[in-house]
């Protein structure tokens, strides 16, 4: 399609005053709003200790759910993508569960099933306002993301490479792991960046299951409302800047894993 | 020596396979010839064990093999769409089967260059396979089959995704290069061009049945039916019977045995030249002739021209069992 010069330019306009409105613009003021008052205020203000065990929480949520959502997502895509069984369109559609139900419902659910009197009160250790709670939810909510990165791929990639590897003497597992995943590896990549965005992003689900125990059942976008509605402002921006930071480093992490494109 | 015995295969309703049975003689090359759904492929894809007969069995070199799986058969497939490995440069693609059998370091590398020569890629061990063509990409699909030293070598429709002029090339090269290998090879292909130019044998399906089983000049020659006359080459019907358009001589003057006919069409194809004849009572047939015997006869379009069959390979047309006319 040709279009004509003036259109073009405005349509460019257009699209990037959009992304710049609704991304680039609240960003910048949150790094504004952070360093206005130097930064050592915002050092201060991130190694309190309340701060740093929000961080860590965050991230070890993250770094439990999103490997487990990992493995889960390219098993159930590979189901997806290359199995023939009953229900397979009952799956894909519960997969997407996640994405269909309000996160706060999800803290709510679990409370039902795992607080007090319901089905798996009976657990060892305690998981509503605690950190398997925030595991659990966190878990739950980020399922979706590798599944529904992969699932495509999988499917434009086909099964020939695979059969081709059977025919040469591979096992299934030799060929799950020196053609299937390198040739899926982005799709995970992508999936897992996004995951992570959510895991340490969510604050619906973990906020109805954390209960808010300063310096144990906090995670960073808890801290930051926390902060906010105890009018500490420059406090709340130095945590969501934390957060931004934490999401473009798995970002970069992400791209500089392997630059080589081979894709075609 | 590759024995298959009453394969059948069924997809829901639809027969892939109609107890097949076909043997395929050792260091010979094979091709399995038919119309798209005649289950060519599925029988090739039953001897790789990419897929599971419903009855039958399989024998390679006198082993059963029909519950081996693929991992185990020792045999080689080419892929129509080459299924290259493409995060793999060409030493890793041709080094793979190799490496999964764990071979030495320097074995593989030797094998390699040696097998990289003889496919004519040699120097393109670090490229990958989407900076290859279409012929490079499928040259290097066989030198992956052929490193591990394959019992047979399958190869579906392995010239299918290609150009006509690269096609032709690589059939050619193909077949001298089984003339060298001499693996037992079997070749799936919808061109009875491809097929006649390379096979020591061809098997015909159609339907899912093996229609004939014979060398290309028996089949061309001495087709069981109708249907492997048509599919080996074209044909004309003259008084009911099939005959090939070159089998159909024509003259200028009414001699016995000869019909009346008119020119309908000339057409000039180089040193063929395709006669277009309207018989009375009858459709109209093509006859092939050589540039030659259409000036010696002066033939012109709407002409009167006496025709004659002198075939060897007639069949009463719609008869599948008809007996061969002299």
């Amino acid at each position: 399609m040709t279009v004509s010069r003036p259109w073009r330019v405005s349509l460019r306009v257009a699209a990037l005053g959009y992304l710049a409105l609704l991304l680039l613009i609240p960003i910048c003021v949150v790094f504004y709003r952070t360093f206005e008052h130097g930064v050592g205020a915002v050092f201060d203000s991130v190694t309190t200790p309340q701060a740093v065990s929000a961080f860590w929480l965050t991230i070890t949520v993250t770094a439990i759910a999103v490997p487990l959502n990992t493995i889960f997502g390219v098993l159930c895509a590979l189901a997806l993508a290359r199995g023939r069984f009953r229900g397979k369109a009952i799956l894909n559609a519960i997969i997407d569960l996640p994405f269909a139900i309000s996160p706060v419902v999800v803290g709510l659910a679990l409370i039902l099933v795992c607080g007090a009197g319901g089905w798996l009160d009976g657990l060892p250790f305690q998981v509503i306002f605690s950190v398997p709670g925030i595991v659990f939810a966190t878990i739950f909510i980020s399922v979706p993301f590798v599944v529904r990165e992969v699932t495509p791929v999988l499917m434009e990639v086909g099964d020939e490479q695979e059969q081709a590897a059977a025919t040469l003497g591979a096992s299934r597992w030799q060929a799950f792991w020196r053609i299937t995943l390198p040739s899926i590896r982005w799709g995970v990549a992508y999936g897992i960046v996004l995951s992570v965005a959510r895991c340490i992003g969510e604050f619906g689900a973990v906020s109805v299951v954390s209960g808010k125990i300063s310096g144990e059942t906090i995670t960073l976008t808890l801290l930051v409302e926390q902060r906010f509605q105890n009018f500490d402002l420059a406090g709340a921006y130095a945590a969501s800047a934390l957060l931004a930071v934490i999401a473009l480093g798995t970002l970069l992490a992400m791209t500089r894993i392997n630059p080589r494109r081979d894709d075609a | 020596m590759i024995a298959v015995r009453d394969v059948r295969k069924q997809f829901g309703e639809f027969v892939a396979l109609d107890d097949v049975t076909l043997e395929i003689p050792a260091g010979s090359l094979t091709s399995l010839l038919g119309p798209s759904g005649s289950g060519k492929s599925t029988l090739l894809r039953i001897i790789a064990g990419l897929e599971q007969p419903d009855s039958g069995t399989v024998e390679i070199e006198g082993e059963d093999a029909t519950r081996v799986p693929p991992q185990r058969r020792e045999i080689g497939f080419v892929f129509q769409h080459y299924a290259a490995f493409k995060h793999m440069t060409v030493r890793d693609n041709v080094a793979f089967g190799m490496k999964i059998r764990k071979q030495p370091k320097d074995r593989i590398k030797d094998r390699v260059d040696e097998l990289l020569g003889v496919v004519g890629l040699a120097g393109y061990h670090e490229r990958y396979p989407n900076q290859l063509s279409g012929g490079q990409r499928q040259r290097m699909a066989l030198a992956r089959a052929l490193a591990v030293e394959p019992r047979v070598l399958l190869l579906d429709e392995p010239f299918g995704a290609l150009d006509a002029k690269v096609r032709t090339e690589l059939r050619e090269w193909l077949r001298r290069l089984h003339d060298e290998v001499h693996v037992t090879t079997v070749l799936v292909t919808h061109d009875q061009e491809e097929a006649m130019a390379i096979s020591d044998r061809i098997a015909v399906m159609d339907n899912g049945r093996i229609e004939q089983v014979g060398d290309p000049r028996e089949l061309y020659d001495k087709p069981a039916n109708p249907f492997v006359m048509g599919f080996l080459g074209p044909v004309s019907k003259v008084d009911d019977l099939l005959v090939r358009p070159h089998d159909i001589t024509i003259t200028t003057e009414s001699r016995v045995g000869t019909r009346e006919a008119t020119v309908v069409r000339i057409v000039h194809l180089g040193f063929e030249v395709r006669v277009e004849l309207a018989l009375e009572g009858e459709q109209n047939v093509s006859a092939q002739l050589t540039r030659n015997e259409v000036e010696q006869l002066d033939l012109r379009e709407g002409a009167t021209v006496w025709v004659r069959t002198t075939g060897r390979t007639v069949h009463k047309a719609g008869e599948p069992e008809a007996e061969v006319a002299a």
